[in-house]
This record gives C-alpha cells, sequence and structure tokens, in this order.
C-alpha cells in the first residue's frame, strides 16, 4: 500500500495537522510501511465474527436524570490560552 | 538508622504504623533522593510538599490514635497521564505545558484518601505513546540500569511508564502509578526489574486519566515486588460512575489473598509466541519460569493461542483509530497550547497549533488513525481489526478451558540502548509483541522480575489471567518472585 504525498496532506487536513512539503515526504514512505505492515489481517476469515465492542461483559448504566454539575465557569477557563467576559474566545469565524 | 528508601510500600506502611519511623521521615528520605537524582529525568514535576503534607497527616492521625488508612505514610509517583488538582499534568507534551487541572483523576484521589503521599509528577512517552521514553517532549527518561560491558550506554527504561519504572528501580519512590493500552507499564517494569500489573479493562477508574486508546487503557502499580503491587492495585481499583466502562464490583483483598502454593492450578504456555529469533536468553528464562511454577505445585500444559501474530497489527490499527479522535480535542481553544499565527484564521489555528503541540509519534499514530477510519478505509481496517480483537479474545476463552494462567516471556529482549530503535517506528512496535494480545482481550496481566542476561540486565516473565482474576496472576508471580531470588539492582550513578 502506497500513500502518496496527495494523500499524505488530504489526511493530515482531515486530522487538523498542518505539515511541511518535507514533512510530506517523509511520512509517505513511513505511513506506506506501516499500511503495508497492517494490511496482513486483511488474510484473517472473519465470516461471521461479530466486532467487538466491549472486552468485558459490562452492563451500561442509567443514571438519573438531575444535574450533577455545574456553576463551575471560572475552572472551565482556568485553563484557556485565551478567555474574554467568561467565554473562550477564538478568531472571528463571521465575516 | 536504615535508610528508609531501602525500603518498599509494606516495610513502610508496616514501620510507619508499628512507630518504627515517622511517615514524615520516610517522606523526607525519598523526596531528598529525588532531588538527587536528576540526571534520570524521571520526573517531571517533584511536589515534596504533597509528600510531606500526607506524612504529617499520617502522623497526627496516628498520635490521635486513629485507625491508619491502608497507605498511610507511603509516599508514590504518579505517572503524568494523571490529572492532579494544582499540579501541572501535560502526558510529557508540549501541546499540555502549563496545563494545571482543575480536578483530581479518580485513581489519584483514591491513592490520596488510603493515605498515599505524592513525589511528583513521573516522566513518559507523550501521551503514552512509545516503548522506550523517547517520545516525551520534556526529554527521554534514562534508566538506571547498564550493561556489565563498562560502556555505560544509556538504556531505555522502558515505556510509556519509563519515569515510573526508572523511579521504582532506582529506589527514589517506593511504588508508582503506571497506565497500560499495549504493554505500558509490563514492559517497563521487565527493563528495570521491577513489578507491574494491568488489572482487568474496568477495575480502574480511567476517570482524569489522559485518553490514548480507551477501549484499551487501564492504569495499574508499579513496585518492587507482588506484595506492594497488591497493596497499591487495592487502593487504586474500585467502581466509578463517572467512567461508563467501570466495573461494579468488590475491590477484592489481594494482599490477604496472597499464595504462592499452585497445587492444582494449571499454567498454560501458548505455543505461537515462542516467536521466530527469540533470543536464546528469554528462551531459556522462560523455561526456568515453567520448571519455578511447577515447583510450586502447578501443573503445565501446552496451549494454543492461534490468532496471536494478528494481535499487534489490530493493536496498531485500533490504538491509533481511537487516539486520532481522543486527541481531536487539542484544538488550542479550551486547554493547552494555542498557536494563532498573524492573520490566521480558525481552522488554520487549529492546524498550526496541532503541528507545533504534538510530536512526531504522536503525529504518525493521529494520521494512521485517521487514515483507517477515513470514507471508504473503515470496514477493511477498523472493523476487520475490531473482528480479528475478538477472534483473539475467544483463543484466550478457549485456553481457559485448559489453564487458569497463563506464562510467557514479558518483552522479546532485555532493555536496549536509547537511540538504538528511535528511527525505526516498526522495530518499536514489535517490542509489544507478548503484550498486546492480553490488551486487545481486557485481561490481567503482570510482569516479574525472572533473572538477568549475559548483559546484567534484567528479563521479566509475564502472567496473564482469567477477567477479573488479579488473584491468580499475583499468586503465580509470587511463585515466581519467591523462586527466582531476583537481587539485582542497579548501582549508583547519578
Amino acid at each position: 500500500m502506497s500513500v502518496d504525498i496527495a494523500t499524505v496532506r488530504r489526511i493530515a487536513g482531515l486530522a487538523r495537522i498542518a505539515i511541511t512539503e518535507e514533512e510530506a515526504e517523509r511520512l509517505s514512505p513511513e505511513l506506506g510501511n506501516i499500511l503495508d505492515w497492517i494490511e496482513q489481517l486483511g488474510e484473517v476469515d472473519t465470516a461471521g465474527v461479530e466486532p467487538m465492542t466491549a472486552v468485558i461483559a459490562n452492563r451500561l448504566r442509567l443514571r438519573d436524570d438531575v444535574v450533577t454539575d455545574g456553576g463551575i465557569r471560572d475552572s472551565v477557563l482556568a485553563n484557556a490560552p485565551q478567555a474574554e467576559h467568561g467565554f473562550f474566545t477564538v478568531p472571528k469565524v463571521i465575516e | 538508622m536504615t535508610d528508609l528508601t531501602e525500603l518498599g510500600i509494606r516495610d513502610i506502611r508496616d514501620g510507619v504504623r508499628a512507630g518504627t519511623f515517622t511517615a514524615r521521615e520516610v517522606a523526607e528520605a525519598f523526596s531528598a533522593a529525588v532531588a538527587a537524582a536528576k540526571p534520570l529525568n524521571a520526573f517531571l514535576v517533584e511536589t515534596p510538599e504533597h509528600a510531606l503534607a500526607a506524612a504529617d497527616a499520617a502522623d497526627a492521625a496516628r498520635a490521635a490514635g486513629a485507625a491508619p488508612k491502608p497507605l498511610a505514610g507511603v509516599p508514590i509517583g504518579m505517572k503524568d497521564l494523571f490529572c492532579t488538582k494544582g499540579v501541572p499534568s501535560t502526558a510529557a507534551s508540549h501541546i499540555l505545558e502549563g496545563f494545571t487541572p482543575e480536578y483530581e483523576s479518580t485513581v489519584s484521589q483514591k491513592l490520596w484518601d488510603a493515605g498515599a503521599g505524592m513525589l511528583g509528577k513521573l516522566n513518559m512517552d507523550q501521551f503514552a505513546m512509545g516503548s522506550s521514553n523517547e517520545t516525551s517532549f520534556f526529554g527521554n527518561v534514562v534508566s538506571p540500569w547498564r550493561r556489565a560491558d563498562g560502556g555505560n550506554a544509556p538504556l531505555a527504561p522502558g515505556g510509556s511508564s519509563g519515569g515510573s519504572s526508572a523511579a521504582v528501580a532506582a529506589r527514589i519512590a517506593p511504588g508508582a502509578t503506571g497506565t497500560d493500552t499495549g504493554g505500558s507499564i509490563r514492559q517497563p517494569a521487565a527493563f528495570t526489574g521491577i513489578s507491574g500489573i494491568k488489572p482487568t479493562y474496568g477495575r480502574c477508574s480511567r476517570w482524569g486519566v489522559i485518553a490514548f486508546a480507551s477501549s484499551l487503557d487501564q492504569a495499574g502499580p508499579m513496585a518492587r515486588d507482588v506484595r506492594d503491587c497488591a497493596i497499591m492495585l487495592e487502593a487504586m481499583a474500585g467502581f466509578d460512575p463517572k467512567d461508563a466502562t467501570s466495573l461494579d464490583l468488590e475491590v477484592p483483598r489481594w494482599e490477604a489473598g496472597l499464595n504462592a502454593s499452585l497445587k492444582g492450578k494449571r499454567v498454560g504456555i501458548p505455543k505461537e509466541y515462542r516467536v521466530d529469533d527469540m533470543p536464546a536468553e528469554i528462551d531459556a528464562l522462560w523455561q526456568r519460569g515453567i520448571d519455578w511454577l511447577r515447583d510450586a505445585g502447578a501443573e503445565i500444559v501446552e496451549v494454543s493461542l492461534p490468532h496471536t501474530r494478528y494481535a499487534l497489527p489490530a493493536y496498531y490499527i485500533i490504538a491509533p483509530a481511537e487516539a486520532s479522535s481522543n486527541l481531536a480535542r487539542y484544538d488550542g481553544v479550551r486547554y493547552g497550547l494555542r498557536d494563532l499565527p498573524d492573520g490566521a484564521n480558525l481552522q488554520e489555528m487549529y492546524a498550526q497549533t496541532r503541528a507545533e503541540g504534538f510530536g512526531d509519534e504522536v503525529k504518525r499514530r493521529i494520521l494512521i488513525g485517521t487514515y483507517v477510519l477515513s470514507a471508504g478505509f473503515y470496514d477493511a481496517y477498523y472493523t476487520q481489526a475490531q473482528k480479528v480483537r475478538t477472534m483473539i479474545a475467544r483463543d484466550f476463552e478457549r485456553a481457559w478451558a485448559a489453564c487458569d494462567v497463563l506464562l510467557t516471556p514479558t518483552a522479546p529482549s532485555a532493555a536496549f540502548a536509547l537511540g538504538e530503535k528511535a528511527a525505526d517506528p516498526l522495530a518499536m512496535y514489535l517490542n509489544d509483541v507478548f503484550t498486546v494480545p492480553s490488551s486487545l482481550a481486557g485481561l490481567p496481566a503482570m510482569s516479574v522480575p525472572g533473572g538477568i542476561d549475559a548483559g546484567g540486565l534484567p528479563l521479566g516473565l509475564q502472567i496473564i489471567g482469567k477477567p477479573l482474576d488479579e488473584q491468580g496472576v499475583l499468586d503465580a508471580a509470587l511463585a515466581i518472585e519467591e523462586r527466582a531470588g531476583f537481587v539485582a539492582r542497579p548501582g549508583r550513578w547519578w
């Protein structure tokens, strides 16, 4: 499985990671090698096998539908790189 | 007076209870040892004030005649994957540099509630992705061990819990927390001659543990011996409503239940673990392990786990897929690093922040995960891997009809030198060949020292158990520990 540079760029775009031209060139064979190696899973006959959803049988719980959290705005914002007037701030997204 | 840093968890606990020494003396001795061990780079943050406060509380409670807490007076190291309130928690990454949680992880809170104190936050592979500690943004940990060849090549302490393994092996912490996604407790324990157990998936809460691959991540203790692991695991485990996959079960009294007699037990030897080009020393160690368990009363049976060879490729689809999803949260908005070039828009800010904040291995895994989950590939990779995972779990279920625990080597080699495998990601991944299958099946598994190789470095044996049978794992590990007589330790050079 070869991963060409255009594919590396597309994947990096989906993952929201900026990459330079040199990085794309380096990653192309690197990702190709790893994907080549995991290709071998294709040879396993999995007909009729259900994909794993939970390693240990465990019933998903429901909790009471009540408010258990909140009123901690300052804690939520405490680690924000930029917060103003009680909100997270980001670059302008609406022209 | 004896050097208190020579003592493990049980001896510290019992000595503090008996009044042989005070908890403060213990905390001071270990904090001084931590401060004097900077060349190991095991600690990212030192918190002697936390350890001393817990120690003073333990001493005051004893003076007041209160019933002692399970870990009263025991200072430990905390892997930096656990969020600790008011203490920076970075997962050894740049993107979380400066992040100071406003909350405490469930596992660390349980340890503090049990009376333990924190010596500091331990270095690790960035976001727990790595087997050598070389992916830490803050520089690799150096193993306290050196080869006996006089060459002094700096060695890998294993990973990802390499700060934990180095600290315990160097006797600057009597115990430490680790986390294990594909072997991150067991392989570093094997590399440094200590013990470590990954419990059944769901025993320890994942709440407040910085997520890597959520269906695999499990916390566990790393300590000098099996009993110390049992003591620490009792304090770490237990139901937590804040973790949807937490098991609502009583925590067994593993320490009280320890029993090194394996009479009536059957130990399975999986033939597929005899991999090609396995070093003769590893094979010989495995045989010694078999002899020790037979000597402890166990019956040895050969078993087959036919899909073993597919475990690693399945893992390297599932873990990166989950990581790519989990690490999407690092966006430069809510916490951690933000890189906002002049005039950049929101999308550019995300991409630039993540390019700047993630290390190469983390990016590699996010990209692999993004690729295998992308439109058109999802079924061929991710669904197929989860089906193979089901088959691997079934292999183990069938084996349990013939045996109670499995014995294997922990890793295919002793510790390698730093830099030796860094250039080849695949060679590094193959180091997890013996630990990954049990992770995929959510089983309890433990590494215990078995001996040293010709180069003077520790080798570990792994015990894998049935779901929820940590007791069986600990007992078999104890039987090995009692017979291996492992006393080697690194000479102090730091």
